[in-house]
């Protein structure tokens, strides 16, 4: 085998062994690039093989899917990436994927099955919340004293219906867990969707995820807890602006699963 | 046949005759946009319009303008009962000419329809205080200038004439049943006006009574009939279009975008994915893309216009909007809406100018095919507006009759990026790095290097 240090292997590898796992974890270009990112899909990993539960990842025939070109407005590159992606998965004839991005999640969930690519996809915390529940995965005491809020990314809460399964997970994670004013359906977007990350914000008076921080920090949390990479860079921009970075923890699920067990 | 039946029947004739053409216009005006496929689950669409227009499910979100907004509606729905004695009585000339056969069910009838007026009475003057003295940010937004204003207080204000007529109309009766004048049947003991009659006409002579009992009819009748009239220019359309706004909307889950077939059987042609030959797409003339006017919108866009009271609250939860950029939901579906009646109104006109300039040596008469005034959905609408949209749905959560107020937004960035190619500059290298790279940043690293870092 290749000498990768994560033990994480690409479906091409599992094809030449004749297996195919049991899921695909589609890691998504911030899981991929984005360093902050990288740090989730390392851990996300590192929970899927205490489970043991054997997935592969694309790697180098990942593509985007598409929803930041889509949703800037421009189809074509967004038909190009999207028909790439499904003849790449359905080569494999992926069944099942899993993905951190709440972007990938929606665009693979409800996009690609009309250009012919149909998958059952799951979010990484509705996987997590049914390893524990399932006792795959073991949650310890927790710790009591820890303030946590959690921020409903728009693409898992509000568009794709998804409120119970993160919250689930923070319950068994046993914190002091409170909720901001704006949450479930009404929560507060970040200010990074439709392919606002790549662009400067049109004039204003504040940005979005300033407006966000400052409801959180109304709480004086230790950690929010965030499920899609692009909340998680917003939030950390405006904890910096607030100079709150030292105080305020930013943290994806499958973080503090694996902080929580000592991984 | 006296004056009044005349006067009477003439009046209904001109509201009903007036109402037919403007409603029948509203209706070609939305259908100048595109078809669309209404298809799904009937009991899903029924369910809908029952739980979220006729039920008001959604407005509950937020308890206490929707207890007030309630009364008005509920107050509104039963009213309609009593005007099929109102007419009756207008036309035949008779007098209450359902008490008498009804008997104890009239008196309960018209008893629900008092007290449901007190409620409304009191929501509306609510309302207008809340509208008028109250700071409330979503009613005072940029928008929300002289006109969408007038309008709220307008019918706010009618609502008040005609609960001021009902009373006056049900007071004055009371008052001459209990001094047993003839011709004012019995209507039993109403609920409001068989103590408030007394106190409010008792000490009035028979004359004035008859008077008031009369002015009071005419009134509520009048009051019914200019609503008719005025709804086709007010955002109080939403009253009946609430209806089919929420069986017509669109199923598909929310977070999918609606697929361009032309484009993905371009695309699919390009890689080799289609058969050779098949190829719908004739790329000789260069084909426009997104939405630039109503035209290219979809019937369901322009109904979503209409039916919007301006409420605002996909407004106040804009994320956008919240953070002082220019974009409001809001001011999407109203420009959308005075967009479709410019153009209706110059189509209307017949004025040949409004020919596109090559086709108006051949073309005869001036149509929606043919029609360009040189103005456009982007007169109305800027592009600072557009780029400032997250896609983040709040807007779309929540509308209490299910406008996507979204979908336009999309549709004008598709026109703006496909066919004029422009766009915020940022977008450029996103787009160029998606192209090339796969990932919308510029990587040097592979795309699995991260397999072969250490662990955190």
């Amino acid at each position: 085998m290749t000498g990768k240090k994560l033990n994480v292997r690409t479906m091409a590898e599992w094809a030449a062994e004749g297996k195919t796992p049991e899921i695909l974890f589609w890691v998504g270009c911030a899981g991929s690039f984005d360093s902050r990112a990288q740090k989730v899909t390392k851990a996300f990993c590192k929970v899927l093989q205490q489970a043991g539960i054997e997935f592969g990842i694309l790697g180098t025939e990942e593509s985007c899917t598409g929803d930041p070109a889509r949703r800037a407005g421009n189809e074509f590159i967004f038909q190009m990436l999207a028909l790439q992606n499904i003849q790449t998965l359905n080569a494999y004839d992926v069944k099942k994927i899993v993905t951190a991005c709440p972007h990938c999640f929606n665009t693979i969930k409800n996009e690609y099955p009309e250009l012919g690519g149909n998958y059952d996809v799951i979010h990484h915390t509705q996987l997590l919340k049914e390893l524990i529940e399932e006792g795959r995965i073991k949650v310890g005491e927790g710790e009591k004293s820890l303030k946590m809020t959690y921020h409903d990314s728009c693409y898992l809460g509000r568009i794709n219906g998804e409120f119970e399964a993160p919250r689930k997970v923070i319950e068994a994670l046993n914190a002091d867990f409170k909720e901001m004013k704006r949450s479930r359906r009404n929560g507060l977007c970040c200010g990074a969707g439709g392919a606002q990350m790549f662009k400067e914000d049109e004039p204003g008076n504040k940005r979005v995820n300033t407006e966000r921080v400052e409801e959180a920090l109304e709480l004086n949390p230790d950690v929010i807890v965030a499920n899609c990479p692009f909340c998680i860079t917003m939030l950390s921009d405006g904890l910096k602006e607030k100079d709150k970075q030292e105080d305020v923890m930013i943290y994806d699920l499958s973080e503090l699963i694996v902080h929580n067990n000592k991984w | 046949m006296e004056i009044g039946q005349i006067v009477f029947v003439v009046v209904l004739l001109l509201t009903f005759g007036f109402a037919f053409k403007k409603y029948k216009e509203l209706i070609s005006t939305i259908f100048l946009a595109k078809p669309v496929k209404v298809d799904g689950p009937v009991f899903e669409r029924l369910k809908n319009m029952l739980l979220v227009a006729f039920g008001q499910k959604k407005m509950f979100q937020n308890f206490l303008p929707a207890i007030f907004h309630l009364f008005i509606y509920v107050a509104f729905l039963i009213t309609q009962i009593k005007l099929i004695e109102i007419i009756l009585d207008g036309v035949t000339g008779s007098h209450r000419i359902f008490a008498e056969p009804l008997g104890g069910f009239y008196t309960f009838v018209v008893s629900s329809i008092e007290i449901l007026s007190v409620l409304a009475f009191v929501a509306t003057l609510i309302f207008l205080w809340r509208r008028n003295l109250l700071k409330i940010p979503r009613f005072n937004k940029a928008e929300m200038t002289s006109w969408p204003k007038l309008d709220a207080n307008i019918i706010l204000f009618g609502e008040l004439v005609l609960l001021f007529g009902i009373f006056s109309y049900n007071g004055a009766d009371i008052v001459l049943q209990q001094r047993g004048m003839e011709g004012y049947p019995d209507t039993g003991p109403l609920a409001v006006s068989a103590w408030a009659g007394p106190i409010l006409f008792g000490g009035l002579e028979a004359e004035a009574l008859m008077a008031w009992e009369r002015a009071g009819w005419w009134i509520h009748i009048l009051a019914v009939l200019g609503f008719i009239v005025y709804l086709p220019y007010s955002k109080h359309l939403h009253i009946f279009f609430a209806f089919p706004n929420t069986y017509l909307a669109k199923l598909k889950p929310r977070g999918a975008m609606e697929n361009m077939p032309e484009i993905m059987e371009e695309v699919k042609s390009m890689m080799g994915l289609a058969p050779e030959g098949d190829i719908a797409t004739d790329m000789d003339e260069i084909p426009e893309f997104g939405a630039k006017d109503i035209f290219d919108l979809d019937r369901i866009n322009l109904l979503n216009a209409y039916s919007c009271t301006e409420c605002g609250r996909c407004t106040a939860a804009c994320p956008a909007n919240l953070t002082g950029k220019k974009l409001s939901p809001r001011k999407i579906l109203m420009d959308i809406r005075d967009r479709s009646e410019e153009v209706m109104q110059k189509l209307k006109s017949g004025n040949s100018e409004y020919i596109r300039e090559d086709l108006r040596e051949s073309a005869k008469k001036l149509s929606p095919e043919n029609f360009d005034d040189g103005k456009s959905l982007f007169d109305y609408i800027s592009q600072e507006e557009l780029h400032a949209c997250t896609t983040c749905n709040a807007c779309v959560e929540a509308c209490p009759v299910l406008i996507d107020p979204l979908e336009p937004i999309l549709k004008m960035r598709r026109y703006e990026i496909l066919t004029q190619s422009s766009g915020p500059a940022d977008w450029t290298p996103m787009f160029t790095s998606l192209e090339n790279n796969g990932s919308p940043w510029q990587m040097s690293d592979a795309r699995d290097a991260w397999t072969e870092e250490d662990e955190d």
